[in-house]
């Protein structure tokens, strides 16, 4: 049977990078006596995979990893046996079932993922709404993408589903996932540069509230929709 | 929420943010006003190595039993961590409080391995504590040093204010108590220090005076407070299956060295080699009770989650009841995706077919460590590996299926010749050739033999506590000549050989067996920048060079000379229990290359049978 989970990830648990979530979730799964499914071979390893992995120092309330059972286990109970073997910054939102096949899982479906970043120190400048506004209804934004072997000018605008000033700080919906993939501080950094503010002094924290596939209508689709509770 | 001793800002800049947030599953948080003792624990090296030491863990569970105390972490921070925190001023700081050492009542620091010592002094400094005991004030951590190096304290006896010589379960509560009682009748520190040194297995340096022949060696070591008794007595735990050890221990979110559920099945050793300290110093052999392991095995396992148990032992193929304990931990988990490793055992049948279980053979190598190249040096250094147990073991690994053998040499033993020097490569040889004596069609490729060299360094409290050891130049024309050999061989595109640079040898030397005047060198190598000694690409044997030729501190006479038995060792108030007659003793059989038996075999007497009124039962099983 496979099986969505999500989970949140704050605090200090931010600068806990995704190898090492990777086997803190695999420890948490021993301790809480999930009956996860291991890979075969000399070195059986579980059977886990993360939608799309966070960078260190972001915050999500919205991420994802799928796991096998070797058996059912209601999704209450594996909610709270998980929670129960948790440290502070890491919890278990949901435990959905997923259909079996291939296609539905979660690395390969992502397309999207919503962000709020916020300032780390300071206040926004009052006008930041209409200046995120202003910023948006741009025909295209041209940023200078550095990779490590060229630079090239790319318009990220078609990536950047939605933007917009929101509880003192700024809301995304962003490209994610393997096809098309934006990163968030890159549209901070896009636009303060269209506001003038002086980069420097300005940190944003990121935060992940959500992450997306596209739907059977066209309409992006939380991962965990694409699951159901097992009872 | 907990709020972070450094900043977004810093933690983003720097490898492994994690090493310093604290939180992991298990750890423990206290509400720092309802107790009444803040320790903070710290191993002097990077966190994954540091989070690898099973004994911290062991005092670190034990003290937060109490609810009268709270015991916290620290570790070295990195040398990326540690430019930042001098530059912008930010005091270290514990693990789970993040707050700065200052708070603290006592900095207890494991001490490990000599180059470590450096690291020591960054803990204290980057610690806002004063490097020299004697200028600490009333307000400062209490700061003690244990584990294995402090069987010999002298070096850092001016930078601790007390050390607790032997294992940790014996009187820890007793010296926290005295502490408490103290603080709540006003008492000062120095009066703490008294209580303390009323203890048995508390040394407190300051307390003692040194003084010195013209030569140099030691004349006289004399308490100097009625508090401090004439000879401190080793501490150890009598029943190790009834004391504290750890059910949840603390899981890190990086890897950590050993990333594994640890269990410790028994403590000394009764092989006798005479170049190993542990082999004296853990005396006598004590097993943990076979139910009591197979319990710590479910709960530890349940409550890390760690995918992995390790045995930990200086030999575990002595522990009596291994092969029930293996099958045990085979069949518990084994069938549940978690490892069995075993290290320290024999090489045997036994060993060989547990292996087959579970590891992968392609990949996993087998590793035996004879020591010596020749039978003859064996013998001096009582290991009992002979070449045909060797070469039998091999073939056995052969025949069943491995190809990769590793063999572990020390060069600079105690009367050692170019003979056996050059054994080590006809050994590695020999190994190789029964590989090839299998028919081809049975074997699958080429096998490949390492070897690696270190080179001895005499340690207190050993058989050979007073031999000499060599220059710089000496050992690498050691080392050569092994390579040379080595390229002589029928075999040598399947053989290897590596050894360790010798610097940090002469180092290791001078630490060991020191006396208090090395630890000015010491603290001028740290004031000059060495740091993280004990890493390669850290070490600089030049600042070193320059540390001890400005404080006039000769290397020679502490690594060049013979020492007679007469001599007042720095280390001789310390009462480990095995005697130094017994050692002198072993120390004739070396020289006429006689062999000691295992304690099993036949009790050699070497003190532990009347200590603490008989602790080891080895020997008191043998005279009934």
């Amino acid at each position: 049977m496979k099986v969505r989970v999500k989970f949140r990830k704050f605090g200090a648990i931010k600068f806990v990078g995704h190898l090492d979530l990777l086997r803190y979730f695999q420890k948490a799964m021993r301790r809480a006596d999930i009956p996860i499914a291991f890979s075969g071979g000399y070195s059986p390893h579980m059977i886990m995979s993360f939608a799309h992995p966070l960078g260190v120092g972001l915050t999500s309330e919205g991420d994802y990893f799928d796991i096998e059972l070797t058996e059912p286990i209601s999704s209450r109970e594996a909610v709270e046996r998980l929670n129960k073997v948790m440290v502070e910054g890491t919890e278990v939102v949901s435990f959905t079932a997923i259909p079996e096949e291939k296609k539905c899982a979660g690395m390969s479906i992502v397309t999207a993922a919503d962000y709020h970043s916020s300032l780390k120190t300071g206040e926004l400048p009052d006008d930041y709404r209409d200046l995120a506004e202003r910023f948006f209804a741009q025909p295209e934004i041209i940023i200078l993408k550095q990779t490590k072997r060229s630079e090239q000018m790319v318009d990220i605008k078609p990536m950047i589903y939605r933007f917009q000033g929101r509880d003192h700080g700024f809301f995304m919906s962003v490209a994610t996932g393997s096809a098309q993939n934006l990163k968030p501080d890159l549209v901070m950094k896009a636009f303060l540069r269209s506001a003038g503010w002086p980069e420097d002094n300005m940190i944003f924290q990121y935060h992940r509230l959500e992450t997306y596939a596209d739907g059977a209508d066209g309409n992006l689709i939380p991962l965990e929709k694409l699951g159901w509770e097992i009872l | 929420m907990r709020k972070l001793a450094l900043s977004d800002e810093i933690l983003l800049k720097i490898e492994k943010p994690a090493r310093y947030i604290g939180n992991e599953v298990n750890s423990v948080n206290k509400d720092a006003s309802k107790v009444d003792v803040r320790f903070c624990m710290c191993f002097p090296d990077v966190y994954e190595i540091g989070m690898s030491h099973l004994g911290i863990q062991i005092l670190y569970d034990m003290f937060n039993r109490r609810e009268d105390t709270w015991c916290e972490r620290v570790y070295s921070p990195w040398t990326d961590l540690d430019q930042i925190m001098r530059r912008e001023k930010i005091p270290l700081f514990a693990l789970e409080s993040q707050e700065p050492l200052k708070c603290f009542d006592f900095l207890g620091i494991t001490i490990q391995y000599e180059m470590c010592y450096t690291n020591v002094l960054q803990i204290l400094d980057l610690g806002r504590i004063p490097l020299l005991a004697r200028q600490r004030q009333e307000d400062d951590p209490i700061v003690i040093g244990g584990g294995p190096c402090t069987y010999n304290p002298e070096p850092l006896a001016d930078f601790f204010d007390l050390f607790y010589i032997g294992e940790g379960e014996t009187v820890y509560y007793q010296l926290l108590d005295a502490y408490k009682d103290n603080k709540k009748c006003g008492g000062s520190r120095r009066e703490f220090l008294e209580l303390a040194a009323g203890i048995e297995g508390i040394y407190v340096p300051s307390f003692y005076d040194v003084d010195y022949y013209e030569d140099g060696t030691i004349s006289s070591f004399t308490p100097n407070n009625a508090h401090a008794g004439e000879r401190i007595k080793k501490q150890a735990v009598i029943d190790v299956s009834r004391t504290y050890y750890p059910e949840k221990p603390v899981v890190p979110f990086i890897k950590a060295t050993q990333d594994r559920v640890v269990l410790e099945i028994q403590r000394g050793c009764i092989r006798g080699c005479r170049f190993c300290q542990a082999g004296m110093i853990y005396r006598p052999i004590r097993e943990r009770d076979l139910e009591v392991l197979k319990d710590y095995a479910h709960k530890m396992v349940r409550n890390t989650g760690h995918e992995e148990i390790s045995l930990s032992s200086l030999s575990s193929s002595d522990y009596s009841e291994l092969k029930e304990l293996v099958s045990f931990l085979i069949e518990e988990f084994a069938g549940k995706g978690i490892n069995i490793s075993l290290p320290s055992l024999r090489i045997d049948a036994f060993s060989l077919d547990v292996m087959q279980k579970v590891q992968d053979i392609r990949k996993s190598s087998l590793t035996f460590a004879p020591e010596a190249g020749s039978q003859r040096l064996r013998d001096v250094i009582n290991k009992g590996l002979t070449e045909e147990i060797i070469l039998d073991g091999a073939a056995q690994a052969f025949a069943g299926g491995w190809t990769k053998v590793k063999l572990y040499f020390m060069l600079g033993l105690p009367g050692e010749t170019e003979d056996d020097i050059m054994g080590i490569a006809h050994l590695a040889e020999a190994v190789a050739r029964r590989y090839y004596e299998i028919p081809k069609e049975q074997r699958s490729g080429k096998c490949q033999i390492t070897a690696s060299t270190s080179f001895f360094v005499p340690k207190p409290f050993t058989p050979f506590q007073w031999e000499t050891m060599h220059t710089e130049e000496e050992y690498i024309a050691k080392a050569r000549l092994v390579n040379q050999e080595f390229r002589e061989q029928h075999n040598r595109k399947s053989l290897r050989y590596n050894w360790h640079e010798p610097d940090v040898t002469v180092l290791e030397g001078v630490f060991a067996r020191g006396d208090r005047r090395v630890g000015q060198a010491l603290l001028a190598a740290y004031r000059l920048g060495c740091l993280f000694d004990a890493w390669t690409e850290e070490f600089d044997n030049v600042k070193w060079m320059q540390a001890f030729a400005d404080t006039g501190i000769d290397i020679g006479f502490y690594n060049l000379r013979q020492r007679s038995s007469a001599e007042n060792l720095p280390w001789d108030f310390i009462d480990i229990g095995v005697s130094k007659e017994f050692l002198l003793r072993e120390r004739e059989n070396a020289m006429k290359e006689h062999v000691t038996p295992n304690c099993r075999i036949r009790c050699a007497g070497c003190g532990m049978g009347t200590f603490e009124g008989g602790l080891c039962i080895e020997s008191t099983s043998q005279v009934s």
